[in-house]
């Protein structure tokens, strides 16, 4: 603002703006009360069977006693470490991936079918094989998380790497650069943004992962938890888990969030 | 005296792709002298572009060839201005004028002290630390040339640098690089389409013609400058009849 005075028009438009926020903010968390109440109700007077459908107080309960017996930290711990290592691999993976495949040419499209084909491939479909091929235990699982996401992200980094303005490149070329300078003058930096929204999806995408593997090859996890609660038919165990996974998933993503958001502000 | 800095002669060019070949430049022959600020006018897509990059040696011709008589017979070295400034958000200006010395290994505290002169002189020391974005289209095309002017090149090739910038800017842009790049005694080839920008930066046009291009007409220009405003070059007495001149040289191509 040039004027010291921020002027009427301006604070009206500001107080608007807030009460835009609050409005938004207040409808979400009325929403989420509004659920949790109709399905405590319904639990409670019969309309749906809490053994089946459980309730947010046997929920709560359950969520209490395994924080009680301390179980539920080692089986979170799991889970997020695998998913943090598998994302992280990723990320490391898919960048190099994509600076290899820039470099050549060639190499990028002798490897275009495979990469397609890779990418839509049900990943859950080689779950069984990775279990044969590395036994049960952690490093199954972050192959697991790998596997889901890096494909994908190797295109898509690939992708944005390409999309960079030609006549950026020609300018290190007019000062005589030469290819590496092209690389990390130019398309690392332009593409930071693609690859911090690639993180973005990419985290889910190892959680996803993560799970699959936890499903079929694990002891400890919250996909253990689930698929352990379904066959004992501990539903409140099953129900409390999907919730703590969606609380993993939005702080996952909200922490890359702010990692894109101090990026932006630093530029 | 003054000597040819560079020759072009017998210069052919074509592009290839799987539907055929484009001819781009057959046969072209020219010389430019040193300190001589020389515009290239033709009609669109006749290969202009494809000289100067002939000239950057960032293409390699496929007939004729092109001599540069430079200090002890070695290349000059030559700076190329796109014609958009291709600042990096990225970085900061200064970061962003500094990027061939970086490139080049040249980043010395003796040079980083010449960019800053150059800085300087433009009116840009201020803006230094800031981002492209937040500079005026002129602004940016004066950071453009200090990156350029960094590596000390003794030959400036323009390729249309000024076509992205409003009129108004482009009128005071143009005259002010025209006289940074006089006052440093370099020299200059300009391309562009524009005929009053042509007559009113150079000392020597050159006429193509349409693809592939050969130098259809050369116009040595020497205006009578009532002052020495961005607006003064065109009214010059003589400008009109160059401008006729060159209308007509370039009407029969099209």
């Amino acid at each position: 603002m040039s004027n010291e005075k921020t002027s009427e028009t301006q604070l009206e438009y500001m107080q608007k703006h807030r009460r835009h926020h609050r409005l938004i903010r207040r409808a979400r968390l009325a929403l989420l009360l509004c659920f949790l109440i109709l399905w405590e109700f319904c639990a409670d007077y019969g309309i749906i069977d809490s053994f089946f459908f459980s309730s947010p107080s046997r929920v709560a309960d359950c969520f209490v006693s395994m924080v009680r017996d301390r179980s539920l930290f080692l089986h979170i711990g799991v889970t997020l470490t695998e998913t943090v290592v598998s994302f992280l691999l990723v990320t490391l993976l898919s960048l190099l991936a994509a600076t290899l495949l820039w470099y050549s040419k060639k190499l990028s499209e002798i490897l275009e079918p495979y990469l397609v084909v890779l990418n839509s491939l049900p990943k859950s479909a080689l779950a069984p094989l990775l279990i044969v091929w590395l036994g049960t235990g952690i490093p199954t699982i972050i192959v697991a998380g790998i596997s889901v996401a890096v494909f994908g992200a190797v295109i898509s980094l690939y992708t944005g790497f390409l999309q960079v303005d030609a006549e950026k490149l020609l300018l290190i070329d007019t000062l005589g650069g030469r290819k590496r300078d092209r690389f990390f003058k130019v398309v690392l930096p332009a593409c930071v943004p693609i690859l911090l929204s690639n993180m973005k999806v990419n985290v889910g995408l190892a959680l996803v992962g993560v799970i699959i593997g936890e499903f079929l090859a694990a002891r400890r996890g919250l996909g253990y938890l689930i698929i352990y609660g379904s066959q004992v038919f501990q539903l409140n165990m099953l129900i409390t888990s999907i919730l703590i996974l969606c609380a993993i998933a939005m702080i996952l993503y909200q922490i890359i969030q702010g990692i894109e958001h101090w990026y932006r502000k630093k530029r | 005296m003054t000597t040819d800095l560079l020759k072009v002669e017998d210069l052919s060019f074509s592009y290839h792709n799987l539907s055929g070949e484009t001819a781009a430049l057959s046969h072209l022959s020219f010389s430019v002298k040193k300190g001589e600020f020389l515009a290239i006018v033709g009609p669109s897509g006749c290969g202009k572009s494809t000289i100067l990059s002939l000239l950057a040696g960032l293409l390699t011709p496929e007939e004729g060839g092109i001599t540069f008589y430079g200090k002890n017979g070695r290349k000059p070295g030559i700076g190329y201005m796109l014609q958009r400034d291709q600042l990096f958000e990225w970085r900061s200006i200064w970061k962003n004028v500094t990027l061939g010395l970086e490139i080049q290994h040249k980043l010395t505290p003796e040079n980083k002290k010449k960019v800053e002169k150059m800085l300087e002189d433009y009116g840009l020391s201020d803006f230094a630390k800031k981002r492209p974005s937040e500079l005026s289209g002129g602004m940016r095309q004066r950071a453009a040339l200090i990156r350029t002017l960094a590596l000390e090149p003794e030959i400036l090739l323009l390729d249309e640098p000024f076509s992205a910038l409003d009129y108004q800017t482009r009128l005071t842009v143009s005259a002010d690089i025209a006289r940074i790049i006089r006052s440093a005694e370099k020299t200059a080839i300009l391309i562009t389409h524009d005929l009053s920008e042509a007559i009113s930066l150079s000392d020597r046009i050159l006429v193509l013609s349409g693809r592939p291009a050969h130098v259809k007409a050369q116009v040595s220009i020497r205006l009578t400058l009532p002052d020495d405003s961005p607006l003064a070059a065109r009214k010059a007495p003589e400008y009109t009849d160059y401008f006729n001149h060159l209308w007509e040289e370039l009407s029969d191509e099209q």
